[in-house]
């Protein structure tokens, strides 16, 4: 049988408009950055230019800072809690509006397939907005037994993989909270959250509640290093992690970290098998596998696992791997060069490591932009550096176990502890060994499912603090 | 004559000498008289604790909620029963009033009381069901971090030494505790209350020695999950926070109450569990 062939369904793009120069969003305002220096933004797709993305210095950033101080004392910690969340409400809905607009965009520069930054990226965004309004003004109801007070200012420092999400993440809560934000996306994911900016000002926000400064890690060190922040919230590699945490040891400022994982999806063989194997496709290649929480090691039980890696292949052949904007591509565009170049060179490792390795083949590569097919490394044993350390790309490291005990050893034998995923028909097992395993989101017969309402956060040294339900506001109040 | 104790370290269960060799001098309060000679803790000692503490770790909190319940509330009853030799110590060695020591031993005991009652009752009040978007139940429980090290306050508190080690060691975490060389002639009747209560062994150690010279120890090892500062020198708590990036430990500094709550939830997880609700 001839394999079915589709047809390309391009998504449109004429609803997005691009500024050629990106400012600064300072105070309310789009403001040029002091340096006048500017930074190309890529679509990795084609490795074009989409725009030209601001460079804040530290002067940009204490302009930043003073702003957001300047509405927390005169503004935003006076309001009552019902204003507040009627702010977040608003732009809830505004971004639900142009939900079109923000998810072309985030795949224009991202690179992620457009069905995830539509079914999944932007209505979690809106979302998040939607349920961080309704706490604004039920805050005594966090602690028990204690009223709370915000912090103050808060810097924030988000990832490329989720640009916009992991923006709602960060302000949604500190702005529920009652604090005023300075957040600097990553360099190359700066139009999303440039065009949140719009949302904002759409929303009536007042001036200075909500700052973004764009650039790279210059500018995300002047950031936490800023002498009148009260509080740092991360979420990047564990790498940078424990450099914020060093720069900021010796001050008071509160810290909350959310970094990498090498998740263990374990796979017991009475699972259902079929759902089993869709949910370690969906735990992987998700995102490309530019995922924290990804499920990147496979541990599969002895006596299913020829059967289930075979399976395996046969679904990651049927992976459309292309242009991001079809809306049946399944896996985009890899964020950048450097990401790319990093994905290789430790598949490159595996290989010489001695792992076996497989590439998935059902699809042909664009040949402009950044791509990598999905692909595995069966047999590799603990030591192995696809064992240990995270890729950050779509590239799955598959060994076997023959007890639940073993399994369970497995997966916490890394210094991470952010996710992990079971798969097992029997709920008892199921328990038994989600509560043994030191991770803080398990998946069970599930993988990668997100929410507003469920805390999401890791053990470890994937961080600290958690994002998400009531326990995402606990980083930024404080008991009176 | 009385026979004098002799104080030392209290690892895994057992009192051993410090491997060191080392000991200092606790004198009788206002006096030259030598009260006892107390162990001067090494790194090693250290290392050796926090082995113990890790080895304690599964057991320990595996065990039901009510049980911890009841051994931390033995604890209170072991102290009661040693009431006149913590007196005799504190009134000794820090120079505490009859009165005095004794409303120590009696903040002690609530500490105790106070952390048996929270074992079985916060997952309720800091867990969560989540009502997520689409069919999956999703709950978030609480569990214990790992293993703690405590370095205590320099100002000697029996009643607040007792508290921080009971909030850490209530939802099942096992702790590591530097006592300050102010009060550390406490260790004996202290370490016999933990030694009597049905403890998983090494789920408390004590040690008495220099925080100047172990507190680094505390900040880079890497099998310690969290770090409690309850000393306020600022050079240490900054030198020791920047050693605990190295394998993320979370450090948590003095809170405003002794009995509370948040005592217990800063040395917690929160874990979230995810599963499909269908056929």
């Amino acid at each position: 049988m001839t394999p079915f062939e589709y047809a390309p369904s391009l998504e449109g793009t004429d609803n997005v408009k691009i500024e050629s120069k990106n400012k600064l969003f300072i105070n309310g305002k789009f403001v040029a950055p002091s340096s006048n220096k500017y930074f190309p933004t890529i679509n990795p797709a084609t490795g074009e230019t989409l725009a030209q993305i601001a460079e804040a210095n530290a002067k940009d950033v204490d302009l930043a800072v003073k702003s957001a101080r300047g509405a927390y004392n005169k503004v935003w910690a006076k309001m009552s809690g019902r204003d507040r969340g009627r702010y977040l409400y608003r732009i809830a809905r505004i971004i639900q509006e142009r939900s079109k607009e923000f998810m072309v965009l985030e795949t224009l520069d991202n690179g992620k397939p457009i069905k995830e930054s539509r079914d999944v990226d932007i209505p979690l965004v809106a979302a998040h907005f939607f349920y961080y309004a309704g706490w604004a003004d039920k805050l005594d109801y966090i602690i028990p037994g204690k009223k709370v007070n915000s912090l103050g200012v808060v810097a924030q420092v988000i990832p490329w993989n989720f640009p916009l999400l992991m923006a709602a993440w960060k302000i949604a809560p500190a702005l529920a909270a009652g604090n005023t934000v300075v957040i600097k996306p990553a360099e190359t994911t700066s139009l999303s959250i440039l065009l949140l900016a719009e949302v904002l000002e759409q929303a009536g926000l007042p001036d200075g509640v909500v700052n973004i400064v764009t650039g790279a890690g210059e500018t995300g060190a002047a950031l936490v290093n800023h002498k009148d922040i009260n509080k740092v919230a991360f979420t990047g590699s564990t790498d940078v992690g424990k450099i914020i945490a060093r720069s900021i040891a010796n001050t008071n400022k509160k810290l909350t970290l959310e970094l990498g994982g090498k998740s263990a999806n374990i796979i017991f063989e009475d699972a259902a098998i079929d759902q089993a194997v869709e949910g370690v496709i969906n735990g992987i290649f998700f995102n490309q596998g530019h995922v924290c929480c990804a499920g990147s090691r496979l541990l599969i039980e002895e006596s299913i696992s020829d059967m289930f890696v075979d399976k395996l292949k046969t679904r990651m052949n049927q992976l459309r791997v292309g242009n991001p904007l079809d809306k049946n591509t399944d896996i985009g565009a890899i964020n950048s060069q450097a990401e790319l170049t990093k994905i290789k060179g430790l598949i490159q490792t595996g290989i010489t490591e001695g792992g076996n390795y497989f590439e998935a083949n059902g699809s042909t590569l664009p040949s402009k932009g950044y791509f990598q097919n999905p692909c595995f490394f069966n047999g590799v044993s603990s030591a192995f550096t696809l064992s240990r350390v995270e890729v950050f790309g779509p590239v799955l490291a598959i060994s076997t176990f023959r007890t639940a005990q073993e399994a369970v050893s497995k997966a916490n034998d890394t210094q991470y502890g952010l996710a992990a995923g079971i798969w097992s028909e029997k709920g008892s097992k199921i328990h038994k060994v989600a509560s043994q395993l030191r991770a803080g989101i398990i998946w069970a017969n599930t993988y990668n499912k997100f929410d507003p309402a469920s805390p999401f956060g890791g053990y470890n040294e994937s961080g600290f603090g958690r994002e998400g339900g009531r326990h995402g506001l606990f980083p930024y109040l404080e008991a009176k | 004559m009385k026979i004098a104790k002799t104080i030392k370290l209290f690892i895994n269960g057992e009192f051993p000498r410090t491997e060191s060799g080392r000991s200092y001098p606790v004198y009788i309060k206002k006096t030259k008289n030598i009260y006892a000679n107390i162990c001067q803790a090494s790194r090693k000692d250290f290392r050796n604790a926090v082995t113990a503490a890790q080895g304690a770790f599964a057991s320990w909190s595996s065990k039901s909620a009510y049980n911890r319940a009841q051994i931390l509330y033995r604890m209170a009853e072991m102290m009661e029963g040693k009431r006149e030799e913590f007196n005799d110590t504190l009134v000794q060695t820090s120079g505490l009033t009859k009165a005095e020591a004794n409303k120590a031993v009696d903040a002690g005991i609530e500490a105790f009381v106070y952390y048996a009652g929270w074992t079985d009752k916060y997952q309720q009040v800091m867990g969560a069901v989540n009502p997520v978007s689409g069919p999956h139940h999703n709950f978030t429980s609480c569990e214990p971090v790992g293993t703690v090290a405590l370095i205590a306050d320099t100002d000697f508190n029996l009643g607040k030494l007792c508290a921080h080690i009971a909030a850490i060691i209530a939802s099942g975490n096992t702790v590591v505790v530097l006592m300050s060389e102010e009060g550390s002639a406490a260790i004996a009747p202290l370490s016999e209350v933990f030694a009597t209560s049905d403890l998983t062994k090494g789920t408390v150690n004590l040690l008495t020695g220099s925080v100047e010279e172990l507190y680094k120890q505390f900040g880079t090892h890497m099998e310690v999950q969290s770090l409690s500062v309850q000393c306020t020198d600022k050079k240490v708590l900054a030198e020791v926070k920047a050693a605990a990036a190295d394998n993320m430990k979370r450090v948590i500094t003095p809170t405003k109450e002794v009995l509370s709550l948040e005592n217990l939830t800063s040395f917690v997880e929160y874990k979230t569990v995810w599963h499909p609700i269908g056929n």
